[in-house]
């Protein structure tokens, strides 16, 4: 796995083609299908499929970009999510008004990015120190801690029943709520936060963090403080998943401790490991994978007389299969599946001639 | 001997205490592992712009005092100093923004990005910019930097390779132009001819002898006919301690060195 599997470097060659010109053909019938997908979708599949799809891969891709290109594996961003998200609904309005403080949206929201960014700075700046498995342990510890806190907490967190009807402010008159404005506000912050992902990674931060994954040594010794980068990692990683826990309260229109649980936390882990951590497509890919078989598993595991709460089973499995058949997920079968195509056609060609 | 000291840290690069006028100074330098002494009180000063040779046997401790000169081990005892200010106990990056440079016995690269994206990695490192969340321009300062060293250590027709693909020789040469990033003012090389083809260490040579002379460094280095044409002084180690010290052509008839270096049954290559 290297640093370079993204794009050819930028201090090379110089690409002098229009941006427009860069973004393969795929890409754009993909981008098409997503913008025209509500003329042919319902309602269920654009608010519960598609917008927990983007919102899930969201907080997966915050994680993506700490253990794909910083090599942190951290089992926060769920609580990062769920810092936002509670912010949200503790400072504007909600149903429990003897806990919230009911302020305006254009005050709320910032405020919510900055706590949960200052919040995943602080973790972060507890976990760098360790490595490896013992990053995932503290990184759980943080995550199980929040979430009993929120859960007792009744005069900031409103403890175990959390907050309900928090919706999202009615800008420019629409209902974000509706399954169609919803569907286009997460497909807007997801290929926004995508975006920035694909784009941080050939910066000067981005690539320094891939570098301090690579060689750490190496790094101190070209001047960069390895310690400071790596915060600076979980600080940037917190405004995806903040974007992604802010839309998750809205769609759900409640957040409670629940949300942020230990096995939210896990999940956050598997869909970015089945869809792919090495790359920001990943996530979404997982999500989607996810998110269809939490939603149909119900009809699946009643074909085959399995009662409806066994679908982690599924999920487990899949996650296993993956694990053992494809470490880069669901992307790195398909990389797998296309270099063979190359080879027997190449095989085939060379074979004629 | 000497604990670490701590001083300011306000002192501004190379404005502290020039009384010593040295670029590196060590006094009373000791590192212990466990109950081993890999270095044991090593006191050696180097002026700005001298070349310096250290020359010993396999474990005699010159990487070890290396590790102590950037801050990859703190010393167990002893004093370190950077163009007279103390950096005894100062993390590896902040040493390297002061202008010291360190080049590995085994190639320490990205070997994933290009030789381009290596260099330039390594001139942001020392820059402000390596914080920075925007892409450079083609014409960016750093990116133009990055282009003049690729030059300077003959790697302008592979600067787009990714430097897993090239040869051991262009990754050494690469692993020379890490070091010279920025605006070094002092260069620990170890064993940078290591491996190389006599082409190769001619080629070495000369990137070596026309750097700027006003850029110091050490050199650990086994092949004394690269040691000798690059420095002017040497420094002979043995068992962790200085054993001697001299100009080179005094170190190279030296009875006693001869004896312990060149006929002690160490194969040169």
């Amino acid at each position: 796995m290297s640093v370079a599997d993204q794009a050819p470097g930028f201090a090379s060659a110089a690409d002098q083609r229009m941006w427009s010109e860069r973004i393969p053909a795929p890409w754009w019938i993909f981008g098409f299908i997503l913008l025209l997908l509500p003329i042919v979708a319902n309602n269920f599949w654009l608010f519960q499929i598609m917008g927990w799809t983007f919102i899930l891969g969201m907080i997966g891709l915050s994680l993506m970009f700490l253990a794909g290109y910083g090599g942190m594996v951290s089992l926060l961003q769920m609580s990062i999510a769920g810092m936002a998200g509670y912010m949200v609904a503790i400072l504007g309005p909600s149903g429990a008004a003897n806990v919230s403080l009911g302020l305006t949206w254009w005050i709320v929201l910032p405020a919510a990015f900055l706590i949960a960014a200052i919040f995943a700075t602080i973790c972060g700046a507890l976990a760098v120190r360790t490595d490896g498995i013992y990053t995932i342990m503290i990184t759980l510890a943080v995550a199980a801690a929040f979430f009993y806190f929120t859960r007792q907490n009744y005069s900031i967190f409103n403890g175990y029943s959390g907050f309900n009807l928090v919706l999202p402010p009615k800008l420019f008159g629409v209902n974000w709520r509706d399954p169609v404005p919803f569907y286009y506000l997460t497909l807007a912050c997801a290929a926004l936060c995508y975006g920035a992902v694909v784009y941080l990674a050939r910066s000067p931060f981005g690539l320094a963090l891939q570098g301090v994954r690579d060689n750490p040594r190496r790094m101190a010794a070209l001047g960069f403080n390895v310690t400071a980068h790596r915060v600076a990692a979980y600080a940037l990683a917190s405004v995806f998943a903040s974007t992604g826990g802010i839309l998750l309260v809205w769609q759900n229109a409640q957040i409670a401790p629940g949300t942020i649980g230990i096995s939210s936390a896990i999940d956050v882990l598997v869909v970015a490991v089945v869809g792919g951590i090495r790359r920001p497509l990943g996530p979404f890919i997982g999500a989607f994978i996810y998110v269809l078989l939490q939603v149909f598993s119900t009809d699946i595991l009643g074909f085959f007389g399995f009662s409806a709460d066994r679908f982690k089973l599924i999920i487990g499995i899949g996650f296993l299969a993956v694990v053992l058949f494809s470490p880069d997920g669901v992307l790195g079968l398909w990389d797998r599946w296309r270099a063979g195509v190359a080879a027997r056609k190449a095989a085939t060609t060379g074979g004629a001639t | 001997m000497n604990a670490p000291v701590v001083t300011s840290r306000m002192n501004l690069p190379g404005a502290g205490n020039a009384s010593s006028g040295n670029a590196l100074e060590l006094r009373g330098i000791t590192k212990m592992f466990g109950a081993l002494a890999a270095i044991s009180d090593v006191t050696l000063s180097v002026k700005p712009g001298e070349r310096r040779a250290v020359l010993g046997s396999n474990g005699a401790g010159k990487t070890t005092l290396f590790n102590c000169i950037t801050g990859d081990f703190l010393p167990t005892a002893g004093l370190v100093r950077f163009f007279g200010e103390d950096v005894t106990v100062f993390p590896p990056h902040e040493r390297i923004r002061r202008g010291l440079r360190r080049t590995y016995q085994i190639s320490s690269l990205f070997t994933g990005l290009s030789v381009m994206d290596n260099i330039y990695l390594a001139c942001c490192g020392v820059s402000r910019n390596r914080f920075s969340l925007i892409r450079p321009r083609p014409d960016d300062a750093l990116v133009h930097a990055a282009g003049v060293l690729v030059e300077a250590v003959h790697l302008t027709d592979d600067k787009d390779r990714l430097v897993g693909e090239l040869a051991y020789g262009q990754q050494r040469q690469l692993e020379v132009a890490l070091a010279l990033s920025g605006a070094p003012r002092f260069v620990l090389f170890d064993e940078p001819a290591a491996g190389l083809s006599p082409t190769e260490r001619a080629d070495l040579v000369t990137i070596l002898t026309s750097l700027p002379a006003h850029i110091g460094f050490i050199i650990i280095e086994h092949d004394m006919d690269v040691a000798l044409r690059v420095a002017e002084s040497v420094t002979m180690m043995h068992n962790g301690r200085i054993f001697k010290e001299g100009r080179a052509d005094e170190i190279e008839s030296d009875p006693e060195v001869q004896e312990l270096y060149l006929g002690g049954g160490h194969a040169q290559h």
